[in-house]
């Protein structure tokens, strides 16, 4: 199929590819890293995972109204705000939905997943009570439609820029808070043995909470990039649920290098198939060789060493 | 058959459960629902064979499956296969450019059945290939992770990603396997007329009996020694591998016997809806059967199939009467029985159970003297 | 029968509405046309006052997305009728179901309206795989259905009104305009991955090489809920085709729309032209992502004619200002209109005498402008392209002069 294309032609196309690839693999690593933090620090299956993501894309539906009536001259900046708002809105439930249900549940982690899946149909519900049944359409600043032309065959989405840096801000300061600050070394020490953390003086009961809503609150954030470059409805949660739970486990699901590894390998082999097949083949190409990977190496690519 | 001690098949409880259970279904439902409604439970009963799968598989031998809507599927499409066939003689499908194959090929410009389509000809094939079919692809996927010490929560998902890709799957190759449409307008088994009422009348009672040999069975295997290794290996893993038993062995038996059921439940799912679709192969419906299996208590096996039964009933009913907001009354009954009652009803049954019996009972005997209860009563007493 | 027309029974809302307006007593005083021994001799639920159909659509679910519009039709059609008498001096009462965007739950409630409620027709369902499963239920308990969605086709059914196109009225006439307004030579064609996208596809690719001869340089399905959609973006943009033929459905679209713009894909230079996104929609991709593109399908909003000012201003009306309209919504909108001017002209509720009636029967009142059943069931009707507006809005740029035959199994096209 690339034969009657010059070789400028191809350079171009293999850039966008590029950066398509890595746009990709963005979106993939923002909705994974809530979870990677439940999932793998704390070992809660949060099935409501999307839902918590669907809340961030709400909530930055309802800022971007808002500043449209009563800021319109800051609407350029709402985004800002918005995902701020996103993460404590999604935060605040988070921590609810941690007293309520999952504080119960620590000893029964298989549970958390079926409560959480009844959770999610409340939450989809709700939305559904509150917002409508059809999709909501989140108005962007237009400084974020469009694309950056670097040359004159080059262009790259300045959407897709935005989630790439927003990605990185977010992952560097997940590894500053989880490896370098004092809540991480908590949160650390709680899940590695959580009596004998309890018994060195930390409360173990508010850290488990402030990790929960802290995982909540980074979903919230990707549910609000995500307006950017999906649909905002109801059910749109349900969409995310298994990519992100994959990528989590085929990382090896206690290690932050694992799900950032997992998600780029995702991402460009599904990026690159896309491109020579088609989507749908190159959506189950994908998930095959990850299952069969993980078959071959259950604790997936970085696992770490623990004792049981 | 000794029916008391700890060698017992079952205990006195279960076995007057049963028989009350089998009362319910026998007896007591033809005669109180009309057809349409007595089709519904026929319907849900269906997911009883994959809810007492999972009483195995997840209760006893603690591998939880998200992935048992793969089985379902499975075993519903090898039957709606051979059902498709018979419907498709060359006199049904005249119109097409090529008779004598299933409509959605037609559309599809195949112009000749596809091999894998063929031996669904026969009826006996058919039958074997319900179970065997579903049953050696759980026993690839169970030898491939559990020789390999998956388990928990990574096998969980690994079957939510298997679910996913028979999906995809299936939607896409639309003209091998109907898409996302399914496989529609399912209407004789040799001859016999599955869509009238009569026949839906003898599907269920055929359902009946079957479920009631899988309870049985189901007992049969948690009541053995291997049950008991199953209840082993749940709780401490290392200690029965180091005792000499192969614990991926007894970890792949108990996926199959699992999946075995949940292909039955989906074989006569095709015959009492009279169609498939992949909507029962993907993530919902696999959780959802999970989930009727922990309201009803996934260390019981009646208690499961209740739970299958009381779930769909509500969800039927909820719908009905509230069609915009049933999704609430669902969701918070699984959020409280997780929370306030892990064992499922079972459990709660279990825990008042003798107080609750008696009363029930003695309200019975005193508010309705109908023949019917009458009956039940006289198979309490006894 | 399907050229001739004007039964007298045949009247338009005006016409009816005048006609109601010198007979006010009719079926406010109870005393209909006709007993109801004599309508209905088959044991539908109609009593000398009442009449009950039934309402079956998704509004939980994935789908509810889509099916929301075509229940609020619904209702306002059955309000609209009851206020000006009802059906053979009947008021509808109806049943709503939901089918939860689940195929099989659509079946046992298609059951439960026939079986249990007696509804004497049911405006319902909206994917092909609702349909389909509700297909044998109608035929073995032999009910009336009207499906307001545009479909693939290749389908009929005695029970069956079609309110909605079927591919080819949909697609041929939306080629026919590109190639010769656009001097479209090549085509790229897009899809969700189900039957639909992919036999309308394939009536497109056939119409394209065997009538236009001109050529498809790429066709491509993505999973249903996919949302990234760069790579594809990036092959367009290597093929560079004359015309992107787009066939997306549900939230993909919000994906696909977003992220064409963002990769620099302006619209209002590359044509691409729909037959999937209707003002529905537009309101959740959002205007400006999508200001450019050329939809192909009946009905617009925006269409300028009296009838449709007067149902626009009634939906909106009834259901909010800001709603909108698509074209699945005013197809359902016709289904209790046509039920209702079937029934008047069978003058019995009787499923077998409504069947055989509704070809002919056409109603002047339609939003759309004007339809008329064929005999096969499905809907003649006039194909529009619109361009879509940043407001949200297409306009409507062409129609074709005549009618459009539905076809549901076009030779040549299989």
């Amino acid at each position: 199929m690339l034969g009657d294309y010059s070789l400028s032609d191809l350079g171009s196309i293999f850039v966008m590819q590029g950066f398509a690839g890595l746009i990709l693999f963005s979106v993939f690593l923002l909705m994974a890293l809530g979870l990677a933090i439940i999932f793998g620090q704390m070992g809660v299956i949060n099935m409501a995972h999307g839902e918590f993501m669907i809340l961030g894309a709400y909530m930055t539906y309802l800022t971007s109204k808002l500043f449209e009536t009563y800021l319109p001259a800051l609407f350029p900046g709402y985004f800002f705000v918005a995902m701020i708002v996103a993460f404590l809105a999604a935060a605040l439930l988070g921590a609810m939905v941690e007293w309520a249900l999952i504080s119960r549940l620590y000893k029964r982690p298989l549970d958390t997943m079926l409560a959480t899946w009844g959770l999610s149909l409340i939450l989809q519900q709700l939305y559904r009570s509150i917002f409508g049944a059809r999709e909501v359409g989140v108005e962007l600043p237009p400084w974020m439609l469009g694309s950056w032309q670097i040359t004159s065959t080059i262009e790259v989405p300045i959407n897709g820029m935005f989630v790439m840096a927003l990605t990185a801000v977010i992952t560097a300061g997940v590894a500053l808070l989880i490896y370098k600050s004092r809540l991480g070394r908590q949160v650390r020490a709680v899940v590695q043995n959580r009596v004998m953390a309890g018994a060195v003086g930390i409360d173990t009961q508010k850290v488990d909470r402030a990790t929960f809503a802290l995982g909540c609150g980074i979903a919230g954030i990707a549910g609000s990039a995500f307006t950017m470059v999906g649909s905002t409805g109801p059910t749109a949660g349900q969409l995310y649920i298994v990519d992100s739970f994959l990528v989590v486990v085929f990382g090896g699901a206690q290690s932050l290098i694992g799900t950032i590894a997992s998600a780029f390998t995702i991402s460009q082999s599904r990026s690159t198939l896309e491109f020579f097949t088609s989507g749908s083949m190159a959506q189950v190409a994908t998930l095959i060789g990850v299952v069969v990977i993980l078959m071959l190496r259950p604790q997936g690519l970085f696992a770490t060493k623990v004792r049981r | 058959m000794k029916l008391r001690g700890d060698n017992a098949l079952f205990r006195r409880s279960e076995l007057l459960g049963l028989l009350a259970f089998a009362t319910l279904i026998l007896v007591m439902l033809p005669a109180a629902l009309d057809i349409f409604r007595l089709n519904l439970v026929g319907k849900y009963l269906t997911y009883a064979f994959v809810t007492i799968g999972l009483v195995v598989c997840w209760g006893y031998a603690g591998i939880l499956s998200l992935g048992q809507g793969i089985f379902f599927g499975l075993g519903g499409y090898c039957m709606a296969m051979f059902l498709k066939l018979e419907a498709s003689s060359v006199e049904n499908t005249k119109i097409q450019s090529t008779p004598g194959i299933p409509d959605f090929m037609d559309w599809n410009q195949l112009t000749a059945l596809p091999w894998f389509w063929k031996p669904f000809e026969n009826l006996g094939v058919t039958l074997a290939a319900v179970v065997l079919v579903p049953t050696l692809f759980a026993f690839i996927i169970g030898a491939a992770m559990f020789k390999r010490r998956v388990g928990g929560v990574y096998f969980a998902i690994i079957t939510q990603a298997v679910a996913l890709i028979l999906t995809i799957l299936i939607v896409g190759q639309q003209g091998y396997t109907g898409g996302i449409n399914g496989i529609t307008d399912l209407r004789t088994l040799k001859g016999w007329d599955i869509r009238s009422d009569g026949a839906k009348l003898t599907l269920y009672y055929i359902e009946c009996g079957l479920l009631l040999a899988a309870i049985v069975a189901t007992q049969l295997v948690t009541r053995s020694k291997l049950g008991r290794i199953l209840v082993a290996m749940r709780d401490k893993e290392d200690r029965v591998r180091f005792s000499g038993y192969s614990v991926s062995s007894f970890k792949i038996f108990a996926f199959c016997f699992a999946a075995a059921l949940a292909a039955l439940g989906g074989a006569m799912f095709t015959l009492q809806v009279g169609f498939m679709s992949p909507s029962f192969v993907g993530i919902v419906p696999s959780i959802e059967m999970v989930i009727y299996t922990a309201v009803g208590g996934r260390s019981s096996i009646l208690g499961s199939v209740c739970g299958a039964l009381l779930v769909n009933f509500a969800k039927t009913r909820l719908s009905e009467s509230f069609p915009e907001l049933w999704l609430f009354g669902l969701g918070a009954l699984f959020v409280v029985v997780v929370l306030s009652f892990p064992e499922g009803l079972a459990g709660v049954y279990r825990s008042s159970a003798p107080r609750l019996a008696r009363s029930f009972v003695a309200k019975l005997r005193a508010l309705w003297r109908t023949p019917m209860t009458r009956s039940l009563d006289h198979e309490l007493a006894e | 029968m399907t050229t001739k027309s004007g039964d007298a029974r045949n009247l338009s809302r005006r016409q009816m509405l005048s006609a109601l307006a010198a007979t006010p007593a009719l079926g406010f005083i109870g005393r209909p046309a006709l007993a109801a021994s004599a309508a209905n001799t088959t044991g539908l639920a109609v009593t000398d006052s009442e009449v009950t159909v039934g309402i079956l659509h998704s509004v939980t679910g994935t789908m509810a997305i889509s099916e929301t519009g075509s229940v609020e039709a619904e209702k306002l059609a059955i309000e609209q009728i009851n206020s000006i008498g009802g059906v053979l001096g009947r008021k509808i009462k109806f049943v709503q179901e939901d089918g939860a965007s689940d195929w099989p739950t659509f079946a046992e409630k298609a059951k439960k309206l026939l079986v249990n409620d007696k509804c004497a027709a049911v405006f319902g369902c909206w994917t092909s795989a609702s349909r389909k499963a509700v297909l044998p239920v109608f035929e073995q308990y032999n009910g009336m259905l009207y499906c307001p969605t545009f479909y693939e086709g290749l389908e009929q059914s005695k029970n069956v009104i079609y309110t909605g196109q079927e591919a080819t009225q949909q697609i041929i006439a939306g080629l026919n305009w590109v190639t010769k307004q656009k001097g479209a030579k090549s085509f790229y064609l897009l899809g969700s991955d189900y039957i639909w996208p992919r036999t309308s596809n394939k009536i497109a690719r056939k119409h394209i090489e065997n009538v236009l001869k001109t050529k498809v340089v790429g066709e491509e399905y993505f999973p249903l809920g996919h949302t990234q959609f760069n790579s594809v973006i990036n092959k367009i943009k290597l093929t560079k085709p004359d015309v992107i033929y787009a066939i997306i459905v549900g939230g993909s679209n919000v994906a696909f729309y977003k992220q064409l713009k963002a990769a620099g894909i302006d619209l209002s230079k590359q044509t691409l032209l729909t037959i999937s996104v209707t003002e529905d929609e537009i309101d959740g991709i959002g205007g400006e992502n999508i200001a450019g593109a050329y939809a192909c399908m009946k009905y617009f909003q925006s269409l300028d004619n009296a009838n449709n000012k007067g149902f626009v201003s009634a939906f909106q009306k009834k259901w909010g200002d800001k709603t909108v309209i698509g074209d699945v919504t005013q197809a359902a909108y016709l289904g209790p209109w046509l039920w209702k001017l079937t029934v008047e002209k069978a003058g019995s509720f009787d499923i077998d005498k409504v069947a055989a009636a509704s070809p002919g029967v056409e109603f002047k009142g339609a939003p759309e402008g004007y339809v008329r059943i064929h005999e096969n069931h499905h809907l003649w009707s006039k194909t529009r392209v619109g361009r879509a507006r940043a407001d949200g809005q297409y306009e409507v740029i062409y129609e074709t002069a005549e009618l459009v035959q539905p076809d549901p199994f076009p030779k040549g096209y299989q």
